[in-house]
């Protein structure tokens, strides 16, 4: 039944796909898949029928629609930036303000639903992993809301560089868990999630936070997310006539690229634009780009899903970096692998630098503060705006606000009470 | 050179690989063997092993920052297999080290190097298709995991794809060792024993000889991770393999 298939070029056999495409659901081409400790089987299964089950229940729709509306503030705007695309002579930027619902990041979306989830299945104790902090924030905020116990696992790198979400988790009510293995970044997190799960399994519900892990989760994570391409689509319908020519979206695990690519993917002329964060330099290590050639990044497998990886040639996952803790993985959600090699979204990056001018520009521009991580795709955005002509019209999404990011605007852009001396040595 | 128990309860030793080097560990392999091991698991470090408690994650990450790799554990597998040509070895990985080598590659080589068998710690049997069939055209066992919380349909795919022997987890959780052995191993090997006369063996949380006499009682073989690793962790440079002996020689006093 399977067909092993072997990389085409230099590699041999490296990127032989491990399964057949339909040996499981939960495949997208040859990716994804289920690759974990037996022990967590049942509680996938579990999971996938639950879901399956909410799925087809229209009052768990009601609910999540009720909440989503009345709790998180949706539908969020689409708001043309007038004054950004003025200043870049070329197509018009429009931006889907996910940064304006509660807790500052599209995060919530899959966090509420989730939650809901884990509430019909009768599970009291939560789990949940974060980079940034913006999923840590969400869960922590759904837990609060439907009285549930939540543990968040955060690299103490991580909760260096995001301290402020360290202190909304705690004041959410969390316990947050720091992490010191590895680069101390989200990766680690998730093992240490994931170690957490296998152990208390039978009474704890992981609430994943991006379109990563094992199947069910990327299906999940996207359907949850899905609601910001839904509404983008019907905007622009509105406020447009048509549909925007372009989508650009960061992609860390590739949450909310998923949500904003996935109602049009069926339109093939809506070009598809993932960036990813290309750090300070394209040595591995230097960076967090999957996709990009030379990177280091192949087939394979890391926590649970078959995807790109970022590994050196003895199969040992790379250290990543970037300026954005949310975009800091090493590997990348498997629809995202599939969209790569269909050809159906084009995968590029913004360096740590880039993102950081983007920030600056969209603040003084707009008068809005992107996330760091949602800053890689305004960066994208704004070298791709100049080459296009004035009728085209670029879809950004604004994954999250930049709140968050104020220690690490501070120190990389010197713009501290010592600002004036900090500008002057850096 | 084959998994085989020829007496009750049989005793299966894990090491991690190039912890604290690949000459530590081939020393420690024959001081295992030649104290009563039956089958070594020989650990390929990796530099996620998320099914791992804190004292095989430390000894993978020494031995991942020392450069050790697959090929290095296959080359080990050699010249263990050279040195004891009776013993059972069976490579313990995490799977991504083995795609990054290619499956029929990896298969091939694990044939060429004296392997029995091999252990992909996430390798579950619904995804295994391509992978058994590689193992089996290299005459190679894939043991696979059974857990507490498999339901049966899945410990009968389980005991049915698993050669060599089944390797049952005694408990839920990651690695590591405990006090006292919960019942769930036992309660687990009855329900494998429904659809299997294969061996079976039972790993988590093993450390001392009382719990290796209590596993006899029910199942074919105890498996010792975490308390070894330990012990090699903790003895003095040069120590570790008249410490693992000793060890190993006591178990089944």
């Amino acid at each position: 039944m399977p067909v092993l298939e072997h990389a085409t070029e230099g590699t041999p056999s490296a990127a032989a796909p491990i399964a057949s495409a339909a040996a499981v659901p939960g495949r997208f081409g040859k990716y994804g898949g289920r690759y974990v400790p037996e022990t967590l089987m049942a509680a996938l299964l579990e999971l996938e029928a639950a879901y399956a089950e909410a799925q087809a229940d229209p009052a768990f729709h009601t609910e999540l629609a009720d909440l989503l509306h009345n709790y998180c503030g949706r539908p969020t705007p689409l708001y043309f930036a007038k004054r950004l695309s003025e200043g870049l002579c070329g197509a018009q930027i429009w931006l889907k303000r996910e940064d304006l619902l509660h807790t500052g990041a599209h995060k919530i979306n899959n966090a509420l639903g989730q939650a809901l989830l884990a509430r019909r299945m009768g599970k009291q104790r939560i789990i949940a992993e974060t980079g940034a902090g913006q999923h840590g924030v969400a869960t922590a905020t759904v837990c609060a809301l439907f009285g549930l116990d939540c543990v968040i696992y955060m690299g103490e790198e991580d909760m260096r560089r995001q301290e402020l979400n360290v202190v909304r988790m705690r004041l959410l009510g969390a316990e947050v868990r720091g992490v010191s293995s590895g680069s101390a970044t989200l990766k680690d997190a998730i093992n240490e999630a994931m170690r957490d799960w296998v152990t208390n399994v039978r009474t704890t519900f992981y609430i994943l936070g991006s379109a990563l892990g094992s199947h069910p989760y990327p299906t999940m994570v996207r359907d949850f997310h899905r609601v910001i391409s839904i509404e983008a689509k019907r905007q622009f319908a509105e406020q447009v006539g048509k549909n925007p020519d372009v989508v650009i979206a960061c992609v860390g695990g590739g949450s909310n690229a998923i949500g904003a690519f996935y109602e049009f993917l069926q339109d093939e002329n809506v070009r598809l634009i993932g960036v990813e964060a290309g750090g300070r330099g394209s040595g591995l290590g230097e960076h967090a780009a999957r996709f990009q050639k030379e990177g280091g990044g192949l087939p394979g497998v890391l926590q649970g899903t078959y995807s790109y990886v970022l590994q050196n040639e003895a199969g040992q996952v790379a250290l990543t970096h970037s300026v954005s803790a949310g975009l800091d993985y090493a590997s990348v959600g498997p629809e995202h692998a599939n969209l790569h090699d269909t050809g159906r979204a084009e995968y590029t990056s913004a360096m740590d630098a880039e993102a950081l001018e983007a920030t600056k520009v969209l603040a003084r521009t707009e008068g809005i503060l992107p996330a760091l991580e949602s800053a890689h795709a305004v960066a994208h955005a704004m070298k791709l705006a100049p080459t296009l002509g004035k009728s085209q019209v670029i879809m950004v999404n604004l994954s999250g606000r930049g709140d968050k990011d104020m220690g690490i605007l501070t120190r990389e852009l010197g713009l501290g009470i010592k600002a004036a001396e900090n500008q002057g040595t850096r | 050179m084959a998994i085989h128990f020829p007496s009750r309860p049989g005793l299966v030793v894990y090491l991690t690989a190039g912890d604290p080097s690949l000459e530590a560990t081939y020393a420690i392999a024959l001081a295992a063997l030649d104290n009563g091991a039956d089958v070594l698991e020989l650990g390929v470090p990796f530099s996620d092993p998320l099914a791992d408690g804190p004292v095989i994650q430390r000894a993978s990450e020494r031995a991942v920052g020392r450069g050790v790799t697959l090929q290095d554990v296959l080359a080990l597998s050699r010249r263990v297999r050279e040195a004891r040509p009776q013993a059972g070895i069976v490579v313990f990985s995490y799977l991504n080290p083995v795609v990054r080598m290619g499956l029929p590659d990896f298969c091939k080589a694990a044939k060429q190097h004296g392997a029995d068998g091999v252990l992909l710690t996430d390798m579950i049997v619904e995804e295994a298709g391509e992978y058994l069939a590689e193992m089996k055209a290299n005459g190679l066992a894939a043991v696979f995991l059974a857990a507490p919380t498999s339901p049966d349909e899945r410990l009968r795919a389980i005991a049915e794809s698993s050669e060599g022997f089944i390797y049952a987890i005694s408990r839920v959780g990651i690695t590591g060792t405990q006090t006292s052995l919960e019942s769930d191993a036992e309660e687990l090997v009855g329900r494998l024993r429904q659809f299997t006369q294969k061996p079976i063996a039972v790993g988590f949380g093993i450390s001392n000889a009382a719990h290796v006499a209590a596993v006899g009682r029910f199942a074919d073989a105890a498996i010792i991770g975490s308390a070894i690793v330990s012990l090699v962790e903790q003895s003095a440079s040069g120590n570790e393999a008249a410490a693992v002996g000793k060890f190993v020689r006591e178990l089944r006093s």
